[in-house]
């Protein structure tokens, strides 16, 4: 829809320039017009400009509105010329065009599909609303349409005197809406059972593509690598963390956001750059401020240690508690530890990237070692978080 | 502890896992039989009466739960071990609270998973860090004190504690060193955790879980 000119307000204003320019011609007596008329398509005019102008209004009937003013319009202009058959068809007329615009714009199989944006997972709901939309939309345009033309012909008197074909004519039209009804429910039927299927082949081909792209992808690339066994773990644990986070089904994780989130994150890029397994859990949430940024930071740096001296000893371990007034993390390794009264002043890591950056955040970090015994590193912030 | 090796029943719908597990126990636990199904487990189960059965979570056709709930009609003292890759928190639990005495992830070495079957077979509690981690979130939160069963529905501090070395990936005896105490106790703490996770009315237990959005 948006890249095509709106011609609602178009056609309205062309019908409020046709019947103002009627008002003028009869206003200097170049044409004799009965007022009522005129004022009625002003009137109708002047309401489809306001309708027309009004953010909210729908496409369909804006346009529909402006091709009926438009119809009087030109019928007003020939009765003025002295084309003219009857009165009596003015209006049934309006209604046919009115009736008649909208059934076009219905049936335009294009201003469905751009009317809606491709969407993936909230497709059904949405395109099973505007089909109802459609469908009511569209008999209200046929009701229109055939009740102008019974006007027609009451108004011209085909109708007197003609009540029992009336009543033959209603009863027939009754009886084949009961023969084509189950032909049209069927059809329906079809039409929905194939959607739902269309939606299921569309599912398993996502499906298809995303293992694809992730696990055949990963296969073909252990397979090439297989003389490394470093590399091929490398490849399993990120395939691993990725299928997990995929078929968990809680959509993409949001490590800017969230700090669980964001210590899985730092967890992983440590794992991958040093190529040293981490196991991480993680225990409650909460959303990313600046001081928890610091925590992440801080525990970032303490996985960077344990994995520069401390992969040899097993798994580095990673736990996190997070309530709301306090937010903890562990890091444990089984390495070869030390004896933190010896690190040497510039180990800046250590002093200033896990001790230093939590206490200028109000936290603290607590780092317990042995030679021989691994190391323990906690980092805690405490106080209402909020 | 006794020195004749556990018999295990294999019970997972992936051959390569069920040939893998069984590679891995070579030497350490005696393997009585495979079952690929939860048809076939129920049948196989009581007839190889093994002292432990380690069970894939996730089964076609009703999943381990099912196999727990079928097989504990026939024979009520059998003990589950549940094993698996990777689940959402609301599994795992669901599958403690149908009777399994413990959960591991499939990633545990041979050893660690003989000595977690030798556990369970001696009728102990064994927690995975996730699954410490798991049962800290199911517990955390406050409940209104009227709707509380202390019994049941809390962990105690020291049950917290432990859970909380658990999570952090300590053995059970590197955890007794830590506070002291024996590696009986620290035992003794895991199974009361595992009572209170599987008699608990605790509402929402598994719910909780879900909401915190705990899946690794």
């Amino acid at each position: 829809m948006k890249a095509r000119v709106d011609t609602g307000p178009l056609i309205a204003g062309f019908a409020l320039v046709a019947t103002g320019a009627l008002l003028l011609a009869r206003e200097e007596g170049a044409v004799a017009l009965e007022g009522w008329w005129l004022a009625a398509a002003l009137l109708a005019a002047t309401c489809v400009v306001l309708v027309a102008s009004a953010s909210g209004a729908r496409g369909s009937w804006r346009i529909s509105t402006g091709i009926a003013l438009l119809a009087l319009s030109l019928l007003l202009v020939l009765r003025e010329l002295g084309i003219w058959w009857s009165d009596a068809l003015i209006w049934p007329v309006v209604l046919a065009a009115f009736g008649v615009a909208l059934l076009w714009r219905l049936t335009r199989p294009a201003a469905v599909d751009a009317a809606e944006p491709p969407a993936d997972g909230a497709r059904a709901a949405p395109s099973r609303r505007r089909d109802a939309r459609r469908a009511s939309l569209t008999s209200f345009g046929v009701a229109l349409v055939l009740g102008a033309a019974l006007l027609f012909l009451w108004a011209n008197g085909a109708l007197a005197g003609g009540g029992d074909v009336a009543l033959a004519a209603l009863v027939l039209g009754l009886a084949l809406a009961l023969v084509l009804a189950p032909v049209w429910w069927r059809l329906a039927g079809n039409l929905s059972r194939e959607r739902a299927e269309r939606i299921r082949s569309q599912e398993r081909a996502e499906m298809g593509a995303h293992l694809h792209d992730s696990v055949l992808q990963t296969l073909a690339m252990m397979r090439q690598r297989s003389g490394d066994p470093a590399d091929v773990e490398r490849l399993a644990r990120r395939q691993e963390r990725e299928l997990r986070a995929w078929l968990s089904g809680n959509g993409e994780p949001r490590p800017d956001e969230r700090l669980a989130d964001a210590l899985r994150a730092a967890a992983e890029q440590v794992e991958d750059s040093y190529q040293t397994p981490i196991e991480t859990v993680v225990v409650g949430d909460r959303p990313l401020d600046e001081r928890l940024e610091a925590l992440v930071a801080a525990t970032r740096e303490a996985l960077t240690n344990a994995a520069k001296f401390a992969a040899e000893g097993g798994p580095i371990r990673l736990y996190a508690e997070i309530d709301d007034d306090r937010a903890r993390a562990f890091v444990d390794d089984r390495g070869q530890g030390f004896d933190p009264t010896t690190v040497p002043e510039d180990r800046r890591g250590l002093r200033e990237s896990i001790v230093g950056r939590m206490e200028r955040h109000g936290g603290h970090a607590e780092i317990r070692s042995e030679p021989g015994a691994g190391t323990e590193v906690e980092l805690t912030l405490e106080g209402t978080l909020r | 502890m006794s020195n004749v090796p556990p018999r295990v029943v294999i019970v997972d719908d992936h051959a390569i896992f069920r040939s893998g597990v069984r590679a891995e126990l070579e030497g350490l636990v005696e393997v009585l039989a495979e079952a690929e199904t939860v048809a076939e487990a129920l049948q196989v189960i009581p007839e190889a009466q093994p002292d432990v059965v380690l069970l894939d979570v996730h089964m076609p056709g009703g999943g381990g739960v099912q196999v727990i709930r079928e097989v504990t009609k026939v024979r009520p003292d059998q003990r589950f071990l549940a094993l698996s890759v990777s689940d959402a928190a609301e599994d795992v639990i669901a599958i403690v609270r149908a009777g399994a005495r413990g959960y591991v992830t499939k990633t545990i070495t041979g050893e660690e998973l003989a000595d977690a079957v030798r556990r369970v077979k001696d009728g102990d509690a064994v927690f995975s860090p996730r699954l410490a981690g798991f049962v800290l979130d199911a517990f955390a939160g406050e409940l209104p004190a009227e709707a509380v069963d202390p019994e049941l529905d809390q962990l105690t501090t020291r049950e917290r504690e432990v859970l909380r070395y658990i999570a952090r990936g300590y053995l059970y005896k590197e955890i007794a060193h830590k506070l002291s105490i024996s590696a009986k106790t620290v035992e003794a703490h895991v199974s009361s955790v595992l009572r209170k996770l599987q008699l608990s009315n605790r509402h929402e237990l598994s719910r909780w879980a879900v909401r915190r959005r705990l899946v690794d």
